[in-house]
């Protein structure tokens, strides 16, 4: 799935593309990587897009859980579950997403 | 985990005792793994539980929509390689020999001790039935068997847990009124705005809210049957609720020889003036550079992220170089979130960036000689998550206030 061109994605900026169910969001680093996972917290319902991007890691915007973006890992608490993740490819300067065909860790009382 | 483990090599530790198993104990189990201590740690806790989250206690789990599970803080794949010792009390700390001793006659010595016991809620000396404070899951399973339709709840202290309690009994159908000492709820941290917003919100809801009293006693003799305030006034209650702030956990350290007149006094780093102990947590009153003077914080993301921290000091014996983000904490009341960050030492200006009072998505900014540095908001979590980033650069370019409060302000359930 073409998300959109690498240059309107600027380093540090995350972007959710709610076209897919669940959305996701896709983070580019300041290293230059770039990253998609689910956009909802795997703890509560709030969106990983407005959270707090630092490295390869992301700060839920709301009880500051941390997840790392490479693999999806609970970093630091309150949530107990993985976030999952998509496979990124950059091809002619445009990003592509391959949603994951695994479940996703939806908080409780969220779906969609 | 990493695989770096220089962290035991350089440091010549081979053992770590965390006395406290909640939030910062946790979360300093993880760092020293994270950061590649591979030697032996032992957790004591006097509670019963795995280390659990406190924040829903007076929000979702009050209301029962989330269980003691839901609040386990150990994620689902985490190898910690930890020696548990629950339901044990640490009675006293030999620094010189970094030696615990416990509640069951046994004792662990080690080559360091972070302590991490965190604090307990003020009480009454008359805890008659019916009168409740809320700090672990047993409180709170006590308290919200009280809680039944058309209970006459009262609750003494508008800090924040005082605050939550209140929405939580609404939504359960409890009658409720909120006496506060102080001009408005939450008044003497955020500013009459901000105050004057919570007041509003929790009226929307029904609940009572009375400032400027002060509650002198509970009455009742096996039962409470209401308080009495200062002025002689009584009012009548079924259920008390006691959110009147809280004190570090540090009586077991009294002979230590450690500074624990507020909180176990530390450097920046979290190091104590004893060789290989350390405070973390509630219970630690960390040097902060911008007072000039220890300040313990109350509050959940400090006490998760500070042990990274400390641990970093103690495996390196260096300065650590990573910076702290600024003070974070949310509370939820009566449907709405609200999220502050940042520091205030009083007098800061404050600005309404967005939303307003009446809409309930009010945003302001406190600043201090034009910086910002604190930021709060209802409902407007996206513009908190950029605030909270703006302020760890100019957190640091801010001077410390003229004239530097020597006292610790009596403290606030997790108050700023
Ligand atoms: C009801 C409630 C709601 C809250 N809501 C929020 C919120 O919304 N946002 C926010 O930012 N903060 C909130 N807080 C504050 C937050 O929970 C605390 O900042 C946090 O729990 C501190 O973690 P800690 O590990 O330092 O201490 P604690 O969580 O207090 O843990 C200390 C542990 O040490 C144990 N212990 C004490 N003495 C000994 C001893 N001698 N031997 C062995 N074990 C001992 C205790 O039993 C406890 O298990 C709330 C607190 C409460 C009580
Ligand atoms: S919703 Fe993300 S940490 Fe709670």
């Amino acid at each position: 799935m073409r998300i959109c061109s690498l240059a309107d994605l600027a380093p540090g900026v995350a972007l959710r593309v709610d076209t897919v169910s669940p959305p996701i969001a896709v983070f580019h680093t300041e290293d230059g990587e770039v990253f998609a996972v689910d956009d909802t917290c795997t703890h509560q319902d709030a969106s990983l897009t407005d959270g707090w991007l630092e490295g390869c890691e992301v700060e839920c915007p709301l009880h500051a859980s941390r997840f790392d973006l490479r693999t999806g890992r609970v970093d630091a608490p309150p949530a107990k579950r993985g976030i999952r993740t998509h496979a990124v490819t950059i091809t002619d300067g445009d990003v592509h997403v391959l949603i994951s065909a695994a479940e996703p860790n939806l908080p409780p009382g969220v779906s969609y | 985990m990493s695989t770096d483990h220089a962290g035991t090599a350089a440091s010549g530790l081979k053992s770590v005792t965390i006395v406290g198993a909640s939030l910062a104990g946790h979360a300093s189990a993880r760092a020293l793994r994270a950061q590649g201590f591979d030697g032996r740690i032992t957790m004591i806790g006097d509670e019963v539980h795995r280390p659990y989250d406190r924040p829903p206690l007076s929000k979702e789990f009050l209301t029962g929509r989330a269980t003691l599970e839901d609040l386990a803080l150990e994620a689902d794949d985490e190898q910690l390689d930890v020696e548990w010792i629950l339901g044990t009390r640490a009675l006293s700390l030999d620094c010189p020999e970094r030696l615990v001793t416990l509640s069951t006659g046994q004792s662990v010595r080690s080559d360091a001790v972070m302590i991490a016991t965190g604090s307990v809620a003020r009480r009454f000396d008359r805890m008659i039935d019916g009168v409740h404070t809320l700090r672990t899951v047993e409180d709170a399973v006590a308290l919200r068997a009280d809680l039944v339709p058309g209970a006459r709840l009262v609750v003494a202290g508008s800090g924040f847990i005082g605050l939550e309690v209140a929405s939580a009994a609404r939504a359960l159908g409890v009658d409720v009124t909120v006496l506060g000492s102080s001009q408005w709820p939450l008044s003497r941290t955020f500013g009459d705005t901000v105050a004057a917003t919570v007041q509003r919100l929790q009226e929307s809801r029904g609940v009572r809210v009375r400032n400027n009293v002060i509650v002198d006693a509970v009455l009742g003799t096996d039962r409470v049957t209401g308080v009495r305030l200062s002025t002689g006034e009584q009012i009548d209650a079924d259920v008390v609720v006691l959110g009147i702030g809280s004190r570090p956990a540090v009586g077991w350290l009294g002979e230590s020889g450690l500074d624990v007149r507020a909180g176990v006094v530390c450097d920046e780093f979290g190091a104590t003036a004893a060789p290989g102990i350390l405070a973390v947590g509630d219970c630690a009153a960390w040097f902060d550079p911008i007072r000039g003077r220890a300040h313990r914080i109350e509050h959940w993301t400090d006490s998760r992220d500070r042990p990274s921290i400390s641990v970093a000091r103690l495996l390196s014996g260096r300065t650590p170089r990573q910076g702290l983000r600024p003070s974070y904490l949310w509370s939820d009341q009566c449907g709405s979130r609200i999220q502050f960050a940042g520091r205030l030492l009083g007098g800061e200006e404050l600005t309404i960036e967005a939303g307003g009072v009446e809409t309930g998505d009010l945003l302001m900014v406190y600043r201090r000689g034009g910086n910002p540095v604190a930021a709060v908001g209802f409902n407007q979590t996206r513009l908190m998550a950029q605030w909270r980033k703006s302020l760890t650069v100019s957190a640091a370019s801010v001077s410390p206030p003229a004239t530097v409060p020597v006292a610790e302000p009596l403290s606030q359930p997790f108050g700023a």
